[in-house]
């Protein structure tokens, strides 16, 4: 889990489309979550651990690459969000390729991140999802 | 493509009886959800919706408008309502929840422009739910 700021806001966009379309996220001052991640990875299981993928290297990775990084951050100040604005949508895809780039110990299958107890987003890869 | 799911809860009344079964079938088969005065559960509704990344707004879809046509066309319609009475699908068809997702399918289908609709998750309680993809 980490919490950050965000605001939802494009350039591209007038500031009357910049309220319809985002509404209460286009308060110029931004507002924040706590964010929940889950990371699905995929592989066959090691005849000698019995593991698809020891948990402490990923947790390590999740810890080392992902949370420092965005954790209590106003995720508009991030590079990955210089040019996107930085939904939820984009977030996940944005972990996403941090995985897919720096965690080569399983098969990525997934992210998933619950924005608040309501809305959660799933992404992978692009791909459709398996059932 | 990315997926996003919208949570929204309900409560609603039912019981489960097939006119065709005998008085004796249908409490076998049926149990305790045969009491012809009904009982109660509180449903977790999760509506899974499929769709590209807008560049502009990084929305797959707009979030106020997936809610307002759940309120719309599910809770309005089922919250607080004896399902076998008060919702037309189920006036002749029992309302498990099986066919509680599929009627939440077909009802939301047709409305989502954006997105596309990808799973339909019901919790009827904790412990049990159903997911429906669309394929009857």
């Amino acid at each position: 889990m980490f919490s950050a700021s965000h605001r939802l806001h494009s350039d591209e966009m007038s500031p009357e489309e910049n309220v319809a379309t985002y509404g209460k996220c286009n308060n110029p001052y931004g507002h924040g979550h706590n964010y929940a991640l889950e990371v699905t990875v995929s592989g066959p299981i090691d005849e000698s651990t019995g593991m698809v993928c020891n948990l402490g290297d990923l947790d390590g990775f999740v810890e080392r690459e992902i949370l420092e990084h965005f954790d209590h951050q106003n995720l508009n100040t991030l590079a990955e969000f210089a040019q996107a604005v930085p939904t939820t949508e984009n977030l996940c895809a944005a972990i996403y390729d941090i995985l897919q780039r720096g965690f080569t110990r399983a098969h990525l299958e997934k992210v998933r991140m619950d924005e608040t107890m309501m809305n959660s987003f799933e992404y992978a890869g692009g791909a459709e999802m398996r059932r | 493509m990315v997926y996003l799911t919208r949570k929204a809860e309900f409560s609603a009344s039912h019981y489960y009886h097939n006119p065709e079964f005998t008085p004796e079938e249908n409490r076998r088969i049926f149990g305790k959800c045969n009491n012809p005065n009904g009982h109660g559960h509180n449903y977790t509704l999760e509506v899974t919706v499929k769709g590209d990344v807008d560049s502009r707004s990084g929305f797959v879809v707009d979030l106020k408008q997936l809610k307002e046509i759940l309120n719309r066309e599910v809770l309005e319609a089922m919250d607080h309502r004896f399902l076998n009475k008060e919702v037309p699908e189920f006036v002749n068809r029992i309302p498990t929840t099986e066919n509680l997702a599929i009627a939440i399918w077909q009802r939301l289908a047709p409305k989502l422009k954006a997105a596309q609709l990808h799973r339909v998750r019901v919790y009827e309680t904790p412990d049990l739910f159903v997911d429906f993809y669309g394929e009857v």
